[in-house]
C-alpha cells in the first residue's frame, strides 16, 4: 500500500526514532558522564598527547576517540561537553518558547495596542545582528552558563513571537472562535481553549528548532571563549582547540563537530517528526 | 410581540464614515422564521453578526438599538451582553469547515457551551450533547462525540453545528447561509433538519440566504436588503404574489425556477439598480445631515 498518508507516516516514524535515539543516547551520556566517561576529561598527560582514534595505528586502549595535544581524552570531553549543550538547549529553548509564544499569542489575538508594541519591538530586535548582540550582552553580564541562557532568550524570543502571532491571527478569524464568543466565553478563556491547542504544534516544532539553535549559539560562544569557564569542556571550546592542531590530530576537531551536527539535526528532525505524529489530521 | 427588535441600526467601516448598514429596522417574532435576502455585500450576514456580538474588528456600530427579549444589547456592558446573547441566541454558521475547532474533539465543543451558558456540570452537559446529536439524526452519537472534526463529512459537521446551536435551548437562532458550503445533495437534508428542529423547539429563526426559492418554502416573512438598506419587508405569501418594491420584483425575476428550467434568467435591470442606489444615497444624505 503506497498511499500518501502511510508514506508520510513511515518517514515521519523513521526520522522521529533516529533523532530521538541520538538525543536519548546523548542525554544518557551527559547525565551519567562521571560513570561512563573512560577518562577524566580534564586530566592532562603529555605522554599520551595526540593519540589517534581506536582504529588507527598507535591508538591506546581506553582512549576510543583519541586525545588532544594536552593528552585529554576526546570521548570523555565530548560527553562532558554534552552536559553544557543540553542544559543550554533545555533551559534556554523552553524559556524562549514560553516568553516568545506568550507575547505572540497576545499580539495575534488581542491585536490593538498590545500588538503594536510587541510587533514594533520585534521589528527593532530583528535589526540587530544576533551573534554580535549575544557577544555584547555577555560582555556586559560576564561569562557563565546563566549569561549564555539569558543571551539566547533575549535574542531569540522574536522567532516565536513572530510566527505564533501570525498563527494566532489566522486562528482568531475562524468561525469557531466566534462561536465560542457567542456562547459567552471570555477573551482569555477563548485564547487558552480555542487558539492555543491549534498553535501548539507550531510551538513544538519551533521549540525543538530553538533547542538546536541554542546548542549552536552555545558552541559559537564557547568557540570564542565567552561561554562557561575554560576549565569545563564544551564542544565549541574543543572545536576551537582542535582547529590549531588540525594537521597533526584532525580527530580533536572532527568528533565534537560531528556531535554538534548530529545534535542540531536531531532536534530539528524531532520537531518535524513530533508534528506529523500528533497532527490529528494525519492520524 | 417580537423577540428580536432591531431599530435604525447603523454600522460603519471603522475609521471611515462609510456605512455598511444604513439604519436597518427588523422584527422577528418569538417563533417566527424571518428570511433575510439580498445580493452579496448587501449586509445580510452583518445584521446576524451584529445581533450575536461577533462583528469583525473592521466594523463598528454607530447608531440604533438591538433588543433581544426586551433588553437593549447595545447599552449593556460587554460581559453582561455576552452572557445574555449566550443564553438567548445561537448561530448556525455558513462554513462547517472552519466553525469547529480542528484541534478539539466534538464532545467538549458542544458541552463546553452548556457549561458556559447554563452552568451545568460536565456529566450533565455531555449527556445533553449525546441526546441532541441523536435529535439531529446522527448515528452512534457517542462515537461522534469522541471524533475530531476532520473525521466527519461536511454534512455531518453541519449536523453537529445545528445540534450545538440548539443544545442550550436558545430562543433565537441566526442561520447564516447554512447550506452554501455544502453539496447540493446534502443541502436539502440540512434545510429540512433546521426547520424540523426549529418547529420542535419553537425557536425564532433569522434565516440569512440569497436563495428566494428556499425563503418561499420555509419563511413566514422576509426582508429584502440592498446596500445595507431595507428595500422591502413583507409576508412571504404576499411577497411572492406581488412584491411591492421594484428591486424585489427584479430580484424575483432573476431567480431560477425549477418548474421551467429552460426559461431565460432576467438580470436585475440597470434602472432598478440605479433607483436602489439613489435610495441609498438619500439615506446617507439624511444621516450625514
Amino acid at each position: 500500500m503506497l498511499d500518501g498518508r502511510s508514506l508520510v507516516k513511515r518517514t515521519a516514524g523513521l526520522r522521529l526514532w533516529l533523532s530521538a535515539g541520538w538525543l536519548t543516547a546523548l542525554v544518557i551520556g551527559a547525565v551519567f558522564a562521571p560513570w561512563i566517561a573512560p577518562q577524566d576529561p580534564l586530566m592532562q598527560d603529555l605522554f599520551t598527547s595526540r593519540l589517534p582514534p581506536f582504529w588507527m595505528d598507535g591508538a591506546e586502549p581506553g582512549y576510543w576517540l583519541g586525545t588532544d595535544s594536552l593528552g585529554r581524552d576526546v570521548l570523555s570531553r565530548i560527553l562532558y561537553g554534552g552536559r553544557v549543550a543540553l542544559i543550554v538547549a533545555l533551559i534556554a529553548g523552553t524559556a524562549t518558547a514560553l516568553i516568545g509564544a506568550t507575547l505572540g499569542l497576545i499580539a495575534g489575538y488581542y491585536r490593538g495596542w498590545a500588538d503594536m508594541v510587541i510587533s514594533r519591538l520585534v521589528d527593532i530586535w530583528m535589526a540587530f545582528p544576533p551573534v554580535l548582540f549575544a557577544i555584547l550582552l555577555i560582555a556586559v553580564m560576564g561569562t557563565g552558563l546563566t549569561s549564555v541562557v539569558v543571551a539566547i532568550i533575549v535574542i531569540d524570543w522574536t522567532r516565536f513571537a513572530r510566527v505564533v502571532r501570525a498563527e494566532a491571527m489566522a486562528q482568531g478569524a475562524m468561525d469557531y472562535v466566534a462561536s465560542a464568543q457567542i456562547a459567552g466565553r471570555g477573551r482569555m478563556s477563548t485564547l487558552l481553549t480555542e487558539i492555543l491547542p491549534n498553535v501548539l504544534s507550531t510551538i513544538t516544532v519551533l521549540l525543538t528548532l530553538e533547542m538546536g539553535i541554542a546548542v549552536i549559539v552555545e558552541a559559537i560562544l564557547s568557540f570564542v571563549n565567552l561561554s562557561v569557564s575554560t576549565d569545563d569542556p564544551t564542544w565549541g571550546g574543543m572545536i576551537a582547540e582542535g582547529r590549531l592542531s588540525i594537521h597533526q590530530a584532525w580527530w580533536v576537531l572532527v568528533f565534537p563537530l560531528i556531535a554538534l551536527f548530529l545534535t542540531v539535526l536531531s532536534f530539528s528532525q524531532l520537531g518535524e517528526g513530533l508534528k506529523d505524529r500528533f497532527d490529528p489530521v494525519l492520524n | 410581540m417580537s423577540f428580536l427588535k432591531i431599530r435604525d441600526l447603523s454600522v460603519i467601516l471603522r475609521g471611515t464614515n462609510h456605512r455598511l448598514l444604513r439604519g436597518v429596522s427588523l422584527d422577528v417574532g418569538a417563533t417566527e422564521v424571518m428570511g433575510l435576502v439580498g445580493e452579496s455585500g448587501a449586509g445580510k450576514s452583518m445584521i446576524g453578526k451584529a445581533v450575536l456580538g461577533i462583528l469583525p474588528r473592521s466594523a463598528r456600530i454607530v447608531g440604533g438599538s438591538i433588543e433581544l427579549d426586551g433588553v437593549d444589547l447595545l447599552t449593556l456592558p460587554p460581559r453582561q451582553r455576552r452572557h445574555l446573547i449566550g443564553q438567548k441566541a445561537a448561530l448556525i454558521p455558513q462554513d462547517p469547515l472552519t466553525a469547529l475547532n480542528p484541534a478539539r474533539r466534538i464532545g467538549p465543543q458542544i458541552s463546553d457551551r452548556l457549561v458556559d451558558i447554563l452552568g451545568w456540570d460536565k456529566a450533565r452537559a455531555r449527556a445533553r450533547a449525546e441526546e441532541i446529536l441523536h435529535d439531529v439524526h446522527i448515528p452512534q452519537p457517542d462515537r461522534v462525540l469522541r471524533a475530531y472534526p476532520h473525521e466527519l463529512s461536511g454534512g455531518m459537521r453541519q449536523r453537529v453545528l445545528i445540534a450545538s446551536a440548539f443544545a442550550a435551548e436558545p430562543r433565537l437562532i441566526v442561520a447564516d447561509e447554512p447550506t452554501t458550503a455544502l453539496d447540493v445533495t446534502v443541502q436539502k437534508q440540512i434545510l429540512k433538519l433546521i426547520f424540523e428542529m426549529q418547529a420542535r423547539h419553537g425557536t425564532a429563526l433569522l434565516f440569512v440566504t440569497h436563495d428566494l426559492g428556499v425563503v418561499s418554502k420555509i419563511c413566514q416573512r422576509l426582508t429584502v436588503l440592498y446596500g445595507g438598506l431595507v428595500m422591502e419587508e413583507a409576508e412571504v405569501g404576499a411577497f411572492f404574489e406581488a412584491p411591492r418594491h421594484a428591486y424585489s420584483r427584479a430580484l424575483l425575476a432573476a431567480t431560477p425556477r425549477h418548474t421551467d428550467p429552460t426559461a431565460d434568467l432576467t438580470p436585475v435591470p440597470e434602472a432598478v439598480i440605479a433607483e436602489a442606489r439613489r435610495a441609498v444615497a438619500e439615506a446617507d444624505q439624511r444621516w450625514h445631515a
